[in-house]
């Protein structure tokens, strides 16, 4: 009578749907939660999704239930020391040895916050939700430089570890089939003619030898088809298909001067971050350079970069003049996508400014996907962020923002790069 | 038994296969069959610990519509369970014919030898026997009903849109323990004719609630009316007033609301008689496994096994223990049931003193007898014995804001036996445990607006949320809504509104009511 299912094979994720709709619906409470979470990352920190956690009030569903207070009889067991009549001070909170099932559970600990984790790609789709990487579709068709060997159908001609055997003996089949038809059809014709003489009583000798070295013929003729010809021969055929190239590689310049104080390099930091994880939603690989100036560039590494101190004066074209050495040296343009980001409180030599324009425009911006140039900075704007205007109404890989403190990036991010209307 | 089949044991594993799961189903089935357990047919299943979570978050319900609580439990449940803080579900059985049950792959050949006996004869006999079940659901078309449900609102919401729907669902979950007639007994779910009439009843509603909302013409009768109430008795069902009166609601809706009511009705009996199912079912699973024990079908290690989770299970943990959270369901159903059956095997002067009718009686017949005809509440108030709150040290503790302390009203002797057992019987009494909130009133002719009444017991009080119902009731019915809360005089002492401000009386404007 009864009956045994084995499931175990039927999908396990009933629930995701259920799961979306959670998400979905509390969405702005989960996006809040992850943007908090950005400034606690490393730059190349990716690999981890980001745990969520909303005030348990906000998610709770209501229900009507019974509140603190009235007269109530609670029995409970184990006792080990009471008798009837005996009074006991409250416990404090209330809840302690008064709420059983059912009624006050519900409402005791209302201030505990939700906790659960969402994976690393609902954290990026959360972060980087109608963002998209500004030229994209426009650089990717001119730029495909690399190719992949890949199958495609048959062909007649090859190398012979290339035949394709199946095909080969389908082709060989079919030929001999073709060519023996004819051939076979006449043979069985005259074969039921020899019969049909033989039968007879008193056959012409003449005519069943004429007969039978007919058929003889035919035989020989069917037999000469080869069995297997180079007509047959069918070899996999390869051809090279171009794919878009999926290496990134991300240029972070930064101001170490002086002027630069911890916290504006934290705010750039966290620039970095948002930019780094943003290009790993399109690019597989991707590669960090950092460079850092004051009055001369220097490519160093991660901690360097964030935590060493410098004075000076600063020469941004300095950095721009490194960015494109090691463009040349090592990231050719036609196998890398080139993003760079610049980050700066504004300061300048006066007369440098005008150097910056001219590398940028004439051998950098060529090269990049798109370079943006936050500056960090509570003053006026100077001499550079003028340049830089400029530079920006003649190139629309090249943005600027201005930010003015950490609750700035991720807006002054967004607007960067939100979707352009279609 | 022939001896061949006696001296035939059971391999007991520990790994299990779909053979020797055949096997032990055979014998748990013969001595179920033995003790009279009359079960819907099983279907067994087994799952891994996924869909076992997945189960879990779905309160069971094999298919159910998408919502995002059931979302939130199961991100809750998959945390707990990666965390380690808390087992699955040893298994999960679902009130249909046939009778669902779910074991989980993780465990032992005894694990799942424990959950037949448990489940699929004990839990499945109580279904099937016990007079609540009989009354309130219909397991033959449960499954049906809820895939008509999870079709009609995924159809909904391509036809409204996601959010709209899930507005509905919200305030229908809020008011989902006020969608049952507790007094009235209900017409079974049937699918054939939910369908059929579906279409009628879209219609035929909607024309009901145009005319209660007539505003013209007017005579003389409608006039003199107008000093009743209406409804004219107060009404328990909050969701089923709703569906039929709700001036506002699409037929869409309304048919929303009545699948909730539907899913709760169905879930009404299991909340009162958590003791008695699951302490039937366990009372079964021991029996009927030592039973298989005695025959030597099982081995020593087998029953080891068992007992190890089986006691695991029926832990009462004392009031002062860190891990006490109320009486264990399990505990005090299984003792129960155990000390039912001492009454009528062994009874003392005592048990003969309290239970004249059944002690030394039948005791099959016996706990067949309680099975079929209690819930907790009466079922604790009819068989719970002095020993029994002897052996639980069960104790009262009357705890009145108006007094400074707690006083221990009653204990576990001659003088409290009484007492300690109406105030437990009392503790699963449904109605004790949910506030008492009816439909009070409409203001037909006027505002439209709703009046709800609550009626407190021993001065308790709602907590603080109910405006955070109320906000969903005023979204189902359209239009004010208030909650009157009397003191313990029958005397309206607080009101809250929905919309929160004073309701200004307004000229009736004729409203299109809507297609």
């Amino acid at each position: 009578m009864a009956n045994f299912i084995d499931r175990r094979l039927n999908g396990k994720n009933k629930s995701t749907v259920n799961r979306q709709r959670f998400i979905r619906r509390y969405k702005a409470q989960i996006k809040r939660s992850v943007t908090d979470a950005i400034g606690k990352r490393s730059v190349t920190d990716i690999d981890s999704g980001e745990s969520i956690s909303i005030p348990q009030r906000d998610i709770s569903e209501p229900f009507f239930h019974h509140g603190q207070g009235g007269r109530r009889d609670r029995v409970h067991p184990g006792n080990d020391q009471f008798t009837t009549g005996d009074k006991i001070k409250r416990p404090m909170g209330g809840g302690g040895g008064g709420s059983g099932e059912g009624d006050a559970s519900a409402d005791g600990e209302g201030e505990d916050e939700f906790v659960f984790s969402i994976s690393k790609d609902e954290y990026l789709d959360l972060l980087f939700e109608d963002l998209e990487l500004p030229n994209l579709k426009k650089t990717v068709l001119d730029k495909i430089v690399e190719y992949k060997n890949a199958r495609a159908g048959f062909c007649a001609e090859g190398i012979p570890s290339n035949i394709d055997i199946v095909r080969s003996l389908k082709g060989s089949l079919s030929r001999r089939i073709a060519m023996s038809s004819g051939k076979r059809r006449q043979l069985a014709i005259l074969e039921e003619e020899l019969k049909a003489l033989l039968q007879e009583d008193e056959h012409e000798q003449e005519a069943v030898k004429d007969l039978r070295l007919q058929i003889e013929a035919l035989k020989q003729k069917i037999k000469k088809v080869p069995f297997i010809d180079t007509f047959d021969l069918r070899y996999r055929n390869y051809e090279k298909r171009p794919v878009p190239t999926t290496k990134a590689v991300m240029f972070c310049l930064m101001d170490v001067s002086g002027s630069m104080d911890q916290a504006t390099k934290e705010v750039a930091k966290r620039f970095y971050i948002l930019l780094y994880l943003f290009l790993t939603r399109t690019y597989k690989n991707i590669e960090v350079v950092y460079i850092r100036h004051h009055t001369q560039a220097k490519e160093v590494d991660e901690q360097e970069f964030f935590y060493s101190q410098e004075t000076g004066g600063t020469i941004v074209s300095s950095a721009l003049n490194l960015m494109d050495e090691i463009i040349k040296k090592r990231y050719n343009p036609a196998q890398w996508n080139i993003y760079a980001a610049q980050a700066s409180d504004g300061d300048n030599w006066a007369d440098d400014s005008p150097k910056c324009t001219k590398v940028l425009t004439e051998k950098i911006l060529p090269l990049v996907r798109y370079y943006s140039y936050i500056e960090i900075t509570k003053r006026s704007h100077q001499s550079l962020w003028r340049e830089y205007e400029r530079i920006a109404t003649y190139f629309d890989n090249f943005a600027l923002q201005h930010i003015r403190g950490a609750d700035d990036i991720y807006p002054m991010f967004r607007e960067l790069f939100k979707k352009q209307a279609a | 038994m022939t001896d061949s089949k006696k001296s035939k044991r059971l391999s007991d594993g520990p790994d299990w296969t779909f053979d020797l799961l055949e096997q032990y189903h055979t014998e748990i089935k013969r001595v179920a069959d033995h003790y009279r357990l009359d079960a819907y047919p099983n279907q067994i299943e087994v799952i891994t610990a996924e869909q076992m979570m997945d189960a879990y978050s779905s309160v069971g319900m094999p298919l159910g519509y998408n919502h995002w609580s059931y979302g939130k439990k199961f991100i809750q449940t998959e945390q707990n369970y990666k965390r380690g803080q808390m087992g699955l579900a040893y298994e999960i059985v679902i009130n249909s014919d046939p009778c669902i049950a779910y074991l989980m792959e993780e465990n032992t050949i005894t694990m799942q030898a424990l959950v037949i006996a448990h489940a699929c004869y004990g839990h499945n006999s109580f279904f099937k026997g016990n007079y609540l079940f009989q009354t309130w659901t219909d397991a033959s078309s449960i499954i049906d009903y809820l895939l008509f449900a999870k079709n009609y609102i995924t159809k909904c919401e391509e036809r409204h849109g996601i959010d709209q729907v899930e507005d509905i669902v919200d305030s229908c979950h809020a008011l989902m323990n006020y969608g049952v007639d507790r007094y009235k007994r209900p017409q079974k779910i049937s699918l054939f004719e939910e369908q059929k009439r579906q279409e009628e009843r879209e219609s035929y509603l909607q024309s009901q609630v145009n005319e209660l909302w007539r505003t013209i013409p007017k005579n003389e009768q409608e006039t003199t009316k107008k000093e009743t109430r209406f409804p004219a008795e107060p009404q328990e069902n909050i969701l089923y007033f709703i569906e039929k009166n709700a001036p506002l609601l699409k037929p869409w809706q309304r048919e929303i609301v009545r699948i909730v009511r539907k899913i709760s009705q169905y879930f009404y009996p299991q909340k009162q008689t958590q003791v008695m199912n699951e302490g039937w079912a366990t009372f079964w699973h021991y029996t009927i496994l030592n039973h298989m024990y005695d025959e030597g079908l099982v081995s020593d290690k087998f029953i080891m096994e068992f007992l190890h989770s089986h006691t695991n299970v029926v832990f009462q943990p004392p009031y002062n223990s860190k891990y006490y959270s109320g009486i264990n369901p399990y505990a005090l159903g299984f003792n129960m049931f155990i000390d039912i059956r001492r009454i009528c095997e062994n009874p003392t002067d005592e048990d003969k003193e309290w239970f004249p009718q059944i002690a030394g009686s039948d005791w099959l017949d016996t706990v067949h007898f309680a099975m079929h005809n209690f819930k907790d509440e009466s079922f604790i108030a009819q068989f719970l014995s002095p020993k029994m709150m002897r052996d639980f040290h069960l104790f009262s503790i009357l705890d009145d804001d108006n007094n400074k302390h707690l006083e221990v009203s009653a204990i576990h002797n001659k003088e409290g036996y009484v007492k300690v057992r109406e105030h437990l019987s009392a503790q699963y009494n449904l109605s004790n445990l949910e506030p008492n909130i009816q439909v009070y009133d409409v203001d037909t002719t006027g505002d439209r607006s709703l009046t709800l009444r609550y009626v407190p017991q021993s001065r308790v009080p709602l907590a603080d949320n109910h405006d955070e119902v109320l906000r969903h009731l005023h979204r189902l019915w359209g239009f004010d809504v208030k909650l009157e809360h009397l003191n313990e005089f029958n005397v309206v002492n607080k009101t809250t509104y929905c919309p929160v401000k004073e309701p200004v009386k307004s000229d009736i404007i004729a409203f299109d009511l809507g297609e």
